[in-house]
């Protein structure tokens, strides 16, 4: 809401000299965020000039320029004329003009512009004679701002070279813009506003809306308040007053002060009908609509959309109606407006035909008109200002001084007959214990003070102090105030939350984090402690993202959850899995020079959502249990995940030696060292995944088999179609799987500090055995003497068989409580081997 | 080699047995050991020092020699023979432990000289990874809340309609829900949104906890905006929620302080501003006194503020009574605050980060500039 400093002085008395931007400040202190501070942006001295000499000077380019002398009194100083050149032509030697001198400023969409004497087209020209547009007051005229051209005679007549333009220009007029929340409809107008920045500030306020308001005599136009469907059990229409203007002339001008407000408060002056409603309405926040009398055939009927009915509006826009639409309709017949949002073709006042105009000034429902707009996606003036609340007792008062000014401005007499269909239902009252104040702002308010608070406001109050409870009648204008808590926020608000001490509760205590939370920031850090780099990407995928990764049509991973409105049509999808959005984030870095680079994420994923849907029971009440189930059921699952992806180099060279690629080993060893973060053991299945290398994949499961998740090599062609480095490599686990397994106290083991004994043996196996399996044979066939045990070496060559090769473990023994001999030793390794012999036909070298 | 190793042995080179041998007198002991000595003394490496005790220690050696030819004399000889040779000997062994310790420290020494290695050069051969500097601010401004007595709970991104708007009093038909700027989950009738804020989750514990409450929220919320230099269509806040008998307003500023505190150290300057939200009632605005211009008014005007002195910090107010009844809690008997911090400010206003974007892109040289505690 755009506020003209000099129509909030109009209503509320405002302190000399007062700046808007002090203005704002008060309005934020009682709730109205300011947005910006509107000004002319011209800085003096600004001043009358008048032409004593011009000289025409053709230029080489072909331009003529005018060498102007220009009288500006005493303004520059010296009191001598003041060279200036000047390319415009309508301007005449005696003319009266704006000078800007030297050390003046002019807005420009660049920033100010500061004026300064300078060399051009051979002479120092200092200052500039301005345009109307260069002062940004106009936009249609070209040329020189020639005073008398502008102002009215009389002023004129005041002026003289070298007096002060900037007060009688206006451009010392400052407009304060502040947001309103959606609570406060009454804010969209300079009523409310200063009404509020009396509140803040103690300020008398006088109420735009006291005016004298002609009661009517005789019958007026018939009006039809006919919601047979009201929302909600609200009509849709509570109020509808008409009054009439005869033999008005609607191609007269809109007074210049008018207009001037409207421009200000940011809306287009455009006829006298339309900007004298435009005025009224932003002065009381009452929307009204004028109608061409000659062109309505019956009465006034409001009532809802038929089916098929349709309305093409004043934007245009051919719409069909839906049965939820109030109507304001001629005769119940022709549709004449969607009710409190837009008018249409029919009934429209045109300027230079229209000498009756019937006035409309309604209270429609918030709700309906709410739903109306936004059904049609047609926001409208009108419609932002009953979709928040409008007063329903300002509707006789805004008639009337839409009537009076219509009559002052466009001539024409108005009708004695008012028509006021009133059906307003009585406003509700609230009890309000006085003591709530205190105890809920933690302020300790005198009772007094709060009983003053609430009829400052505008409340009625029914009861004193004393009796401690009170019944509470809110003003006309605040329909949002309707319960205990509200008016409670009101009290402080206007006392003050600056009186609001600061006191720090003692909580009762909890066990702070979950299991969950630490286990994943203990992920985190032992990732980016292996040399990984936290990334945080949009969940937001498309189908075409699937596709590059190789997915089989009935992969699930295919089945995501879709957004009806998404900020991308390429993107519309959630992501099931953190893979399907980290390449870009890889991509991005390449891009820019980190070529080695390993991501991570943590996040949750969302798998899709089933067939259930969501109950929306609605507003201030417990859902029934069975609601809540059916609520919480169909909220999708979304586990945890972890991903990595990494390319480049994993050691990096540099003076200290050659560097090493990242490959899959690493890959798999970071995703152990997430398991081993949470002190998980894993198991590794080798398996085929869709976006791996068809040989470069491992499944990681916890030991009963629960699958946690995958890493290996991306495919060559996902990678070429990803973009990525050759050879990316990547991992994705569920963390919520390692989550659970880990939630439980590890119990510790008694070390040994007998002496180690190693062994090495070399087995030549079939190539098709895992090592892991082989792995599992020798562990099961060393029993407990084996302490670990690792592969160290794999051969293929000539020395074994084509189908088989080599591999070289180191087993360790160790005894809890014994120094081992070589025979146990020994005893215990050949055991190992015969079971690998057994399981898998391996010998021993 | 040093040329002086020779000398001990070549001369004796083909030497027959001891009874062939030089006669056995003190002169020729004395000589010996001296040739011993001097050659030891000449050894200018353990190599060469190898080569002297070979000749002047070894089986061949001419006091080895002299040693098995001691068992030749006679009888009243032996005895006296048998104590030259040892001793000379002895002396050669100990002369030949001395110059290897010196040997083998001048070595050690000169292995260390040559090993050196200028380290004056950054290592990078594997750079420690970072967190992400959003995630670490989340946790801190959780920990400040554990800190006061607080438990942190969690909630779903996919969200029911009831959970993130009907459960906190947004009215299906008040435009307050509208200006959410909602992602919505098709099929419309679904009743699935992206959370828009992380205020659903005070719902969602309400239900699971009860009463009294104080938890926290860290999370990811969602609103149909175009990322810029100030927008995010995905970010993070931090919810807070506290029900128990006789919460204020003041226990909400005094909380919030606390954070603040947490957050950008000691001496913060906070204010309570009134605002609407419909889920709180009373409800306001936290802004504290930007730390850049303190208020004061500056030209150009401050950038960190646009000039209005204040950090705009997030949302609060009293829970709304229709809140504390769609959760089950008796709004008589309970009442309480809740609040939804931006996380994204906090870090921006933290770190002096300047643009949204270097938050979300994910270029590592971004979280590179900060530590894994910030
Ligand atoms: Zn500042």
């Amino acid at each position: 809401m755009r506020v003209p400093v000099d129509w909030l002085g109009e209503y509320v008395t405002l302190p000399e000299g007062v700046t808007g931007e002090q203005i704002a400040a008060d309005l934020v202190a009682v709730g109205l965020e300011e947005e910006g501070l509107h000004t002319s942006g011209v800085g003096g001295p600004l001043v009358v000039g008048r032409v004593l000499e011009m000289t025409p000077e053709e230029q080489k380019n072909g331009k003529t320029i005018n060498w102007c002398q220009v009288d500006v009194g005493d303004a520059n100083g010296s009191g001598e004329p003041q060279g200036i050149v000047c390319g415009a032509h309508n301007f005449a030697v005696g003319d009266l003009v704006a000078v800007i001198l030297p050390g003046g400023s002019l807005p420009t969409p660049q920033g100010p512009l500061t004026i300064s004497a300078r060399k051009t087209y051979g002479h120092v020209s200092a200052g500039m004679i301005c345009s109307v547009r260069e002062l940004g007051i106009g936009e249609d005229h070209d040329g020189i701002l020639v005073l008398p051209r502008l102002l009215p005679a009389e002023v004129v007549a005041r002026l003289a070279p070298g007096d002060d333009l900037i007060g009688v220009l206006g451009l010392d007029r400052e407009t304060v813009e502040v947001n309103v929340t959606p609570d406060r409809g009454y804010c969209f107008s300079i009523r409310g506003i200063a009404r509020e920045y009396s509140h803040a500030t103690g300020a008398a306020y006088t109420d735009p809306a006291s005016l004298p308001v002609d009661r009517g005599e005789g019958e007026g136009y018939a009006v039809r308040l006919a919601d047979e469907a009201p929302l909600e059990g609200i009509p849709g229409c509570d109020r509808y007053l008409a009054r009439v203007v005869r033999g008005i002339d609607l191609t007269r001008t809109t007074p210049e002060w008018m207009a001037r407000r409207l421009t200000e408060a940011g809306m287009r002056p455009i006829g006298l009908a339309v900007d004298v409603t435009n005025y009224v309405m932003l002065a009381l926040g009452q929307p009204l609509h004028a109608f061409d009398l000659a062109t309505l055939g019956g009465p006034v009927v409001v009532r809802r959309a038929r089916p098929g009915e349709r309305l093409t509006t004043l934007d245009d826009v051919d719409r069909a109606l839906d049965p939820e639409d109030l109507l304001i309709t001629d005769g119940g017949e022709r549709v004449l407006a969607l009710a409190g949002v837009m008018g249409g073709e029919d009934g429209e006042v045109t300027p230079g035909v229209t000498t009756d105009v019937l006035i409309e000034s309604a209270h429609f429902d918030a709700r309906s008109v709410g739903r109306t707009s936004r059904r049609h996606r047609l926001s409208s003036e009108a419609a932002k200002r009953f979709e928040r609340g409008v007063d329903p007792d300002v509707t006789a008062a805004a008639a009337q001084l839409a009537v009076d000014l219509l009559v002052e401005h466009g001539g024409g007499s108005a009708d004695p007959a008012v028509t006021d269909a009133d059906q307003r239902p009585e406003r509700p009252v609230v009890d309000l214990d006085l003591t709530l104040a205190s105890r809920y702002v933690g302020v300790n308010y005198d009772l007094q003070r709060v009983l003053e608070i609430l009829r400052l406001i505008g409340c009625e109050v029914q009861g004193e102090a004393a009796d401690r409870v009170v019944t509470v009648r809110p003003p006309s204008w605040r329909p949002d105030l309707t319960d205990a808590p509200g008016l409670v926020e009101e009290v402080a608000r206007i006392d003050g939350y600056d009186k609001i001490p600061s006191v720090v509760p003692r909580a009762v205590g909890g066990r702070g984090l979950t299991h969950g939370q630490r286990a994943r920031r203990a992920v985190a850090t032992a990732l980016a402690g292996q040399g990984l780099q936290e990334v945080l990407t949009y969940p937001f995928v498309g189908a075409e993202r699937f596709d590059e990764l190789g997915l089989e049509d009935d992969d699930p991973h295919r089945d995501a959850v879709r957004l009806a409105n998404p900020l991308s049509d390429e993107a519309p999808l959630l992501r099931t899995a953190l893979l399907q959005t980290l390449p870009e984030a890889l991509r991005r870095n390449v891009s820019r020079g980190s070529r080695d680079v390993a991501l991570f994420e943590i996040d949750s994923v969302t798998l899709p959502a089933g067939e259930a849907l969501a109950p929306v029971p609605g507003v201030g009440e417990q859902p029934d249990d069975e609601v809540l189930a059916q609520i919480r059921s169909a909220v999708p699952a979304q586990p945890w995940h972890v991903a990595v992806m990494a390319a480049g180099q994993a050691d990096r060279s540099g003076w200290w030696g050659r560097g090493r690629p990242v490959d899959v080993v690493d890959v798999v060893g970071w995703a152990h060292a997430v398991a081993d973060a949470l002190g998980v053991e894993v198991r590794r299945e080798q398996s085929e995944r869709a976006s791996f290398h068809p040989g470069r994949c491992v499944d990681l499961t916890l030991a009963d088999g629960t699958l946690v998740g995958w890493a290996g090599e991306l495919h060559p062609t996902v990678v070429q179609r990803l973009g990525l480095p050759a050879r990316t490599s990547a991992a994705e686990l569920d963390l919520d799987v390692l989550v659970a397994a880990s939630d439980h106290r590890t119990q510790a083991s008694p070390l040994s500090t007998h002496p180690l004994a190693t062994s090495d043996v070399a087995l030549e196996v079939p190539r098709g055995v895992r090592f892991s399996a082989i792995e599992e044979s020798l562990r099961a066939g060393a029993g407990e003497l084996l302490e670990s045990l690792e592969l160290f070496d794999v051969y293929a060559g000539d020395q074994v068989a084509q189908d088989r090769h080599s591999l070289a473990f180191r087993m360790h023994f160790r005894a809890p409580d014994r120094t081992l001999t070589t025979q146990e030793v020994n005893e215990a390794r050949d055991a190992a081997v015969r079971r690998a012999a057994q399981d898998h036909g391996a010998v021993q070298r | 080699m040093p040329a002086g190793t020779d000398e001990g042995g070549s001369p004796r080179e083909g030497g027959g047995s001891a009874s062939s041998g030089p006669a056995l007198t003190q002169e020729s002991v004395e000589a010996d050991v001296a040739q011993a000595l001097e050659a030891i003394a000449r050894a200018g490496d353990l190599d060469g020092l190898k080569e002297a005790r070979l000749a002047h220690a070894g089986d061949r050696s001419p006091l080895a020699q002299a040693n098995r030819a001691i068992g030749g004399l006679p009888g009243p000889e032996k005895a006296a023979a048998g104590k030259l040779v040892g001793q000379a000997r002895g002396r050669v062994n100990q002369a030949l432990g001395r110059r290897q310790q010196e040997l083998e420290a001048e070595r050690d020494e000169r292995i260390l000289v040559e090993e050196a290695m200028d380290l004056t050069v950054a290592p990078g051969r594997r750079p420690l990874g970072r967190r992400h500097v959003l995630t670490v601010t989340a946790e801190r401004m959780a920990d400040a809340m554990v800190g006061m007595g607080w438990e942190i709970a969690e909630g779903p991104q996919v969200e029911a309609e009831w959970f993130n708007f009907d459960a906190l009093n947004f009215d299906k038909d008040h435009p307050a829900r509208q200006m959410q700027d909602t992602f919505f989950v098709e099929p419309a009738k679904a009743g699935l949104v992206l959370r828009t804020h992380t205020s659903p989750v005070q719902a969602r514990s309400l239900l699971e906890r009860g009463v009294p409450l104080y938890v926290a929220v860290p999370g990811k919320t969602f609103r149909t905006d175009e990322l810029d230099a100030t927008h995010t269509p995905v970010f993070h806040q931090l919810e807070g929620l506290a029900i128990d008998e006789g919460l204020t307003m003041a226990h909400l500023k005094g909380t919030l302080d606390r954070l603040a505190e947490a957050m950008f150290g000691a001496g913060i300057v906070s204010r309570l501003r009134p605002a609407y939200f419909p889920f709180t009632e009373p409800s306001a605005e936290m802004d504290f006194r930007c730390f850049v211009c303190r208020g004061e008014p500056t030209a150009p005007p401050c950038r960190t503020c646009g000039g209005t002195g204040w950090i705009e910090w997030g949302g609060c107010g009293m829970v709304h009574h229709n809140v504390l009844r769609a959760c089950g809690v008796d709004p008589e008997r309970y009442q309480g605050f809740a609040f939804g911090m931006g996380v994204e400010r906090t870090a921006m206003f933290r770190h002096g980060i300047a643009d949204m974007r270097e938050l979300i892109e994910g270029d590592v040289r971004f979280n590179a500039q900060f530590g894994m505690e910030i």
